[in-house]
């Protein structure tokens, strides 16, 4: 299990774009599970809207977990996501 | 006539019938089945089918609303394929043995619900978008599609609330305006109507619906956000003409906005325009107007209930100047009296107040409102490029008088180290006679000369503008006038000052080419009237006598 710290720079936080596109990659990797936490929650990150249900906002912090197959490079593919603020 | 008001979200008038959106009677019934895996395959193809109509729609919004508009029905796919909500369904199917539409239904409410409870703003208006996506699996389980309603004619389409894919799936050829009862301005709704070029009025409240049915007559002026049921004939009338002005000036901005002011000939003329609030801005911008020919400042005093300070005109002068980031602003200093009063200026009343205490005249006798005027003015020179223009101006010892004053405000902010600009213009108002027959010598003393073609005509022609029984007698085309004009003129050019004007007759496009023909320089109208103005310049031919 690896886990890596990130901040939320996009204006608008994890909206349903960005949820959608984490979605995305998640599900990409089927063999390995994908954890976020923050604001208190923990949520799977392959569901869009349960990533939206922790009303993640902009300048929020979110500690990404990844679990299974070839877990560091989905981290850093997910870390490299939330830092270009998710191409917005 | 019944009218009804909420809030305008696209600026145009739409004439016509009505025609009430009927939703599909969105009450599913709980049914015990016992066939689970064909209730699964059941919601499959409906999903199916849904996620094909939501590409088809995105496919129409792409094109006729763009992509940032467009992806809202993007969002509407990936929530379809959402890993939770699916989950959730299949799960009612299976442990409670119901029917997929009560299962959608259910699934739906209960994440409506989740984003209604969200604390902020975007996220609670998700919860409509998941009501929009589960009512399709249901209309697409049970075989309906009551949506694509049939309308042969152009129709005001007016519902309680539209979902984003019910605003687009409607053939856009067909609808004159959107009215809803309810619903936010800043809903999908309301920015695809917005995008769509369509008139539309959001929120006219519970008791809409119940006055309307279809066929009646109505008119949607989404600029006030009004809607008229059975209009009566001078409303129908008013508003007809509110449309076409509209639509001329909106054909007017998409051929002339960006072009140049410029004679089939090749002569240049600025055209700026006249506003008197800061409030006023934006309308100068979008009509695409080189300047501001005319600011009058009055509203900073007439909105107070004292003596507006340096501080507070600075502030508003300051952001004008910004606002319009270099392009020439014209401010003209207090113009009190005749017909504009505020009470805190203790005015005495008086039998002629046009030829009474006034403007200028209030300035000069009471120099200290004079000089906050003037340093604030100044200070907020240093934001742009500023122009100070005096008005009712009927003598050289008047002006020299204000240039002293000037000269001195100057000398202040020096002392003080404080910045202004020293490219500041200074002008005066053409608006008396008397300061036309002796233009030749206030023409040495300014930067530039503005006509005030109303009052010019009110002193002219001794009628009196504010008595309706005279007009008649107004003639605004009167040789007289028009003689002063181009005195003006040739007195302002033999001396190196510019001359502009900022009266209603700027804006009267059938002297164009005379105001051309005498070397104005300058036309400043209200905001709406600057491209009808370019589109008169931009087809005189000066060349031809």
């Amino acid at each position: 299990m690896v886990s890596k710290k990130v901040k939320v720079v996009n204006e608008q936080g994890m909206h349903m774009r960005p949820a959608g596109e984490l979605a995305k990659v998640v599900k990409a990797h089927p063999d390995c599970e994908v954890t976020l936490n923050a604001n208190g929650k923990t949520v799977k990150a392959k569901a869009p809207m349960q990533i939206m249900s922790a009303c993640i906002k902009c300048g929020n912090e979110v500690e990404i977990v990844c679990s299974g197959t070839d877990e560091q490079a989905v981290l850093d593919e997910i870390a490299a996501m939330f830092e270009n603020g998710f191409g917005e | 006539m019944t009218t009804f008001t909420g809030k305008g979200v696209y600026g145009a008038v739409a004439i016509g019938k009505i025609s009430v959106f009927k939703k599909r009677d969105a009450e599913v019934k709980r049914v015990r089945i016992d066939d689970i895996e064909r209730e699964k395959q059941r919601l499959e193809h409906a999903k199916a089918a849904s996620m094909e109509q939501l590409s088809e729609i995105y496919e129409k919004a792409l094109k006729e609303v763009g992509e940032t508009n467009a992806a809202i029905f993007e969002i509407h796919q990936m929530m379809l394929d959402d890993d939770d909500y699916n989950e959730s369904i299949i799960t009612m199917i299976e442990s409670q043995k119901v029917n997929a539409e009560y299962a959608v239904a259910k699934t739906a409410d209960n994440f409506a619900e989740m984003f209604s409870s969200m604390d902020d703003a975007y996220m609670k208006a998700r919860a409509a978008d998941i009501r929009d996506i589960s009512n399709r699996i249901i209309s697409n389980l049970s075989g309906e599609r009551s949506e694509e309603t049939a309308v042969n004619e152009k129709v005001i389409i007016c519902a309680s609330d539209l979902a984003p894919s019910e605003t687009v799936s409607l053939d856009k050829e067909k609808v004159l305006a959107f009215v809803t009862a309810h619903g936010s301005s800043n809903s999908h709704t309301a920015i695809l109507a917005r995008n769509m070029n369509i008139p539309a009025v959001i929120g006219t409240g519970d008791d809409f619906l119940a006055a309307i049915k279809d066929g009646d007559a109505a008119i949607v002026d989404g600029f006030t956000g009004e809607v008229f049921i059975d209009p009566d004939e001078e409303t129908r009338a008013r508003l007809l003409k509110k449309q076409a002005d509209d639509e001329k000036q909106k054909r007017l901005l998409q051929e002339l906005k960006g072009k140049e002011n410029i004679t089939l000939d090749g002569t240049k003329v600025h055209i700026f325009a006249n506003i008197g609030s800061v409030d006023h801005i934006g309308e100068v911008l979008l009509n695409d107007a080189g300047g501001i020919g005319l600011f009058r400042s009055e509203f900073l005093y007439l909105e107070s209930s004292d003596y507006p300070t340096e501080e507070q005109q600075f502030e508003a002068y300051k952001k004008v100047l910004e606002t319009m980031a270099g392009k020439k602003v014209i401010i003209r200093t207090l113009d009190i009296g005749a017909d504009k009063k505020v009470d805190y200026f203790n005015l005495k009343r008086e039998e002629n107040p046009a030829l009474g205490y006034r403007a200028i005249r209030i300035c000069l006798t009471r120099p200290e409102i004079f000089k906050t005027q003037l340093r604030a003015l100044y200070r907020a020179s240093f934001y742009g490029n500023l122009g100070i223009m005096f008005p009712m101006i009927t003598s050289v010892s008047e002006l020299e008088k204000i240039l002293a004053i000037c000269a001195e405000v100057r000398a202040e902010l020096k002392a003080e180290s404080v910045e202004y600009s020293e490219d500041t213009e200074l002008g005066i108002m053409i608006e008396t006679p008397a300061a036309a027959l002796i233009s030749d010598q206030l023409a040495q003393m300014v930067d530039f000369f503005s006509v005030g073609t109303n009052d010019l005509t009110q002193y002219t022609l001794a009628c009196d503008r504010q008595n309706p029984d005279i007009e008649p007698f107004i003639d605004t085309h009167h040789e007289a006038i028009l003689t002063l004009i181009r005195m003006s003129a040739e007195n302002a050019h033999k001396h190196g000052a510019w001359i502009g004007i900022c009266g209603e007759l700027a804006a009267d496009t059938s002297l164009t080419e005379t105001f051309l023909r005498m070397g104005i320089d300058e036309l400043s109208v209200a905001p709406t009237f600057v491209l009808k103005v370019r589109e008169a310049v931009r087809n005189t031919d000066l060349s031809k006598s």
